[in-house]
């Protein structure tokens, strides 16, 4: 597999309080992103996501360690040409509409003035902002700053992109639609750094990830290869059963009416409840077994740092 | 290329500031005010009109300069503008440059419209077009680059307030230090004028810019006058230029 991002024992820290004193952010980073693939790092807040992305951007200087995009130095101009980055919570020139914003960051890629008024056309379309061409950026919602954001990443057609918590602080509708654009990127050949801590969204969309904590990665991987597929309890939704003979076989965890929740956790006993609700003349409405998530994963991996 | 586009930009920024027409003005105020205190001078008022109408064109031409020249760096750091700006293949000092060369060309317009308006006030009183105060002008000017030069040094790592009290010290500092020329010339040879010498050095001396009484009183300036200052002009820009590209190359943006 072609690795599009190379990241060899990085090292950061930062001096922090009125008498500079040293603190670790990252230690020893190391990872590799193959090219096509949605790549998740994950990490609670404050574990060194946004410093590896800075890092690798150019915007902070590691102390240590290599790092190379797409088989170039990091820093090399002809490497940034080929990526594109929407920062956390992005904020752009204000007094700018999105056309001359867009049209600004083109002329940095020296995009020629006919291709870059249809490239910024069809970005604008695509992200669902072509009514707002003209609109003051400050005038801009949470989420069509979001859209904004990925519009000027794409701006060059990169090959690799990174989000940095493209999913924060947005409605579940757009945080629907960044996914489906993300899925998109990967559609199309991109291969997308993801950084964010929403890993119901990392589990639908990212083929691989690495776990930081603390500055380190403890894990890394497909996702499947990670999380086990043991059924931890099955869910049933059941009406028509005494919620007392229930219990002995499971946990009945809420009612609604006459509908019961019922957790059972033995697995032998799934098939003990579904008969009684047919010798009771019950009503089965859903039947889920629960295997880990990702989240459970990562709780577990961040509890034992 | 990519530093015109900057430019652009900060040219875009600096014109839909606010505070750019508060100082433009309060600037033609100024400059029309110089009329009504000319009425209440005895003698050549024409004099009164020169010496008003340029110092507040240098004034406010320097207030432009710092006030917008200190937030212009800080404001991409601080609103984080600049991650998704670095982040394109650009380097840095382009970065910079392109910052210094926007706001040169905003102030290059402000200066041209207050010196119109002082043009048309003096035309009102003289009729006549008085070419002579264009090399005058033109020094303002080089002085702002100078300024802006500084401002957007002291922007590059530290906050606007601060920057503007550094730069403003500056520009107060470089007016007044002739006065370490005359003590130079008062003190006896030893460590004591060795040290006012290199410190002489060191200091801008930005009377180099000020032609202003010479242009009120009619006095000629020889060539070899006009062309050191416009050397020191350059030379200090580009000096302090340099120095706010070496602060900025390995700054990390936290």
């Amino acid at each position: 597999m072609e690795s599009v991002l190379t990241i060899k024992d990085l090292h950061k820290s930062f001096k922090i309080g009125f008498i500079p004193r040293k603190k670790k952010i990252l230690n020893g980073i190391t990872l590799s992103v193959n090219k096509g693939e949605i790549f998740g790092y994950l990490g609670p807040n404050g574990a060194g996501k946004t410093t590896t992305i800075k890092c690798i951007l150019g915007l902070i200087f590691p102390e240590k360690g290599e790092i190379t995009i797409l088989g170039q130095h990091y820093l090399s101009l002809r490497a940034k040409e080929n990526i594109g980055f929407l920062p956390e919570n992005p904020y752009f020139y204000d007094y700018l509409t999105a056309s001359e914003f867009l049209s600004f960051y083109a002329r940095l890629f020296r995009i020629d003035k006919r291709k870059k008024e249809e490239k910024i056309k069809k970005l604008l379309y695509q992200l669902r902002l072509e009514q707002s061409v003209n609109l003051q950026l400050r005038k801009f919602s949470r989420g069509m700053l979001q859209r904004l954001g990925l519009a000027q990443a794409l701006l060059n057609d990169p090959s690799l992109i990174f989000l940095d918590e493209p999913l924060g602080g947005l409605d579940p509708i757009g945080r629907k639609e960044i996914r489906d654009i993300i899925v998109e990127f990967k559609e199309e050949g991109k291969t997308v750094f993801l950084s964010s801590h929403i890993l119901q969204d990392i589990e639908l969309i990212c083929n691989r990830v690495a776990i930081i904590v603390n500055g380190e990665i403890v894990n890394q991987g497909n996702i499947q290869d990670l999380i086990s597929e043991k059924i931890y309890f099955t869910e049933i939704t059941l009406s028509g059963v005494d919620r007392k003979i229930l219990e002995a076989l499971g946990e009945s965890v809420s009612i609604h009416g006459e509908r019961i929740l019922l957790k059972v956790f033995d697995q032998d006993k799934v098939e003990s409840v579904l008969k009684l609700i047919r010798s009771n003349n019950g009503k089965v409405y859903s039947l889920m077994p629960r295997t880990q998530t990702l989240e459970d994963y990562f709780v577990g991996v961040v509890k034992q740092k | 290329m990519k530093i015109i586009a900057i430019a652009f930009n900060t040219f875009k920024e600096a014109i839909r500031d606010r505070i750019l027409y508060l100082l433009f003005f309060f600037a033609a105020i100024s400059i029309i005010f110089s009329r009504v205190l000319a009425l209440l001078t005895v003698g050549d008022r024409i004099k009164i009109i020169r010496d008003v109408g340029l110092a507040s064109l240098s004034f406010f031409g320097v207030l432009m300069a710092i006030l917008i020249g200190t937030g212009l760096v800080y404001k991409e750091i601080d609103k984080k503008t600049i991650y998704s700006l670095l982040s394109k293949p650009i380097n840095r000092y382009q970065f910079l440059l392109g910052k210094f060369f926007g706001l040169i060309f905003t102030l290059f317009i402000m200066l041209l419209l207050m010196s119109f308006i002082y043009l048309v006030l003096v035309f009102f009183h003289t009729f006549e077009i008085e070419w002579e105060t264009f090399p005058t002008i033109f020094f303002i000017f080089l002085e702002l680059c100078l300024i802006t030069a500084v401002a957007i040094f002291f922007s590059c790592f530290s906050t606007p307030i601060l920057s503007s009290v550094f730069s403003l010290a500056f520009y107060i500092i470089g007016h007044f230090s002739w006065g370490l020329e005359t003590l130079i010339n008062k003190i006896k040879p030893g460590v004591g004028k060795t040290l006012v010498q290199i410190l002489y050095i060191f200091i801008p001396d930005l009377e180099n810019f000020n032609f202003k009484t010479e242009i009120v009183h009619n006095l000629p300036i020889p060539s070899h006058v006009y062309l050191f200052s416009i050397s020191y002009g350059i030379f200090y820009t580009l000096f302090i230029l340099l120095l706010a590209m070496l602060v900025f190359r390995r700054r990390d943006f936290i």
